[in-house]
């Protein structure tokens, strides 16, 4: 288990020259995306001080997009949230999966680490951390070096969004070439590989079935229980111990 | 500020905070069964492609599939580069210029 490397005695300085070094990617992409979101979400009537405080508060981007399109829309509390739960669901497996990396993390920092679990930090940490030399404060700050981003990107666009040139520099490609390369890094065998493409292959299919993110969440569930299988019958699981 | 506006946003971040923070509090003190440590390993792999491959397929609301879309011919280089290079800084930066100069070039 690579569990146990949470423990490298470092000190903050280097973990937030690491973090924020490593978390340049999210960034890029956030600006982008947040901007954008300013701007739709004051055009439908919320406020820049609103605004900031949902990015602070859910910090969730596809979330608050479809939020603020319900607000809007004048929805009611109860389907907003259940709409907004339906979507972060999937971040069960991201911590689920993050949690075989921070170990014996005390609670406090483990409440405070599981506010900027995203999609991108999730990806990005999980990386890190299969490469070795990473460990909770490095992933500590790319999680809130990436929200504060966020936060000040989606104000940014509330107040000036229609002043600011979108697309620029390819940044809305940004996240999705990240998550490309970190695909990459986990593809660690012939199992790894059929659970990606069989996850993508499923992910596609459920998405044109049902709207939201519910795609991610079944998808992933499934593919990674077919790999568990796969894995099983390639390898007796009996007196095989440590994960490759 | 609208107080039903923020009635509204504390519990989107309710019921957002509790599915990030139930796992890592619990599973990170817990000895995990074998089973569980091998499906979670699988998880990484499986949320990505999960993420991008429906990004770069579909479009619309209702999703459709949609194939010629900028983001699918982008991610085939991209994806040729990442597996080359194995460079997170280098495909982003690789994938960026793609994105933003191929609209340029196509007729």
């Amino acid at each position: 288990m690579a569990a146990d490397s949470a423990d490298k005695d470092e000190g903050w300085g280097a973990a937030i020259r690491d973090g924020i070094s490593a978390a340049w990617p999210i960034c890029a992409g956030y600006i982008a995306i947040g901007l954008a979101f300013g701007a739709i979400a004051r055009n439908t009537g919320l406020r820049p001080l609103e605004i900031g405080l949902m990015s602070l508060i859910v910090y969730a981007g596809s979330a608050q997009f479809i939020a603020t399109a319900m607000l809007g829309a004048g929805a009611g509390l109860l389907s907003i949230v259940l709409t907004t739960f339906s979507i972060n669901l999937r971040h069960v497996l991201m911590s689920s999966s993050l949690s075989l990396h921070l170990r014996n993390l005390r609670g406090g920092w483990l409440t405070i680490f599981a506010y900027g679990v995203t999609d991108e930090s999730f990806a990005l940490n999980m990386g890190r951390f299969r490469e070795g030399n990473w460990e909770w404060r490095r992933a500590l700050v790319v999680n809130h070096v990436t929200n504060l981003t966020w936060i000040v990107s989606t104000v940014t666009g509330s107040i000036g969004g229609q002043y600011i040139p979108t697309g620029a520099y390819g940044m809305d490609y940004a996240l999705v070439a990240m998550f490309i390369s970190l695909l990459v890094f986990q593809l660690r065998g012939l199992v790894h590989i059929i659970v990606a493409l069989s996850s993508g292959v499923l992910a596609v299919i459920i998405s044109l079935w049902i709207p939201g993110n519910g795609h991610i969440l079944i998808a992933s569930f499934l593919a990674a229980s077919a790999g568990l299988y796969l894995q099983r019958k390639r390898v007796p699981p009996a007196g095989k111990g440590e994960i490759p | 500020m609208n107080t039903e506006t923020i009635t509204v946003i504390v519990a989107m971040g309710i019921v957002t905070y509790i599915p990030r923070w139930l796992p890592l509090f619990f599973l990170s003190r817990r000895r995990l069964p074998h089973w569980l440590v091998l499906w979670l390993d699988f998880i990484p792999a499986a949320i990505l492609s999960a993420l991008v491959l429906p990004a770069i397929v579909t479009a619309g609301t209702p999703r459709q599939l949609e194939w010629n879309r900028l983001e699918l011919w982008v991610t085939i280089p991209t994806l040729i580069f990442a597996l080359h290079t194995r460079s997170l800084a280098g495909t982003v930066m690789f994938g960026m210029a793609l994105y933003w100069l191929a609209p340029a070039f196509s007729p």
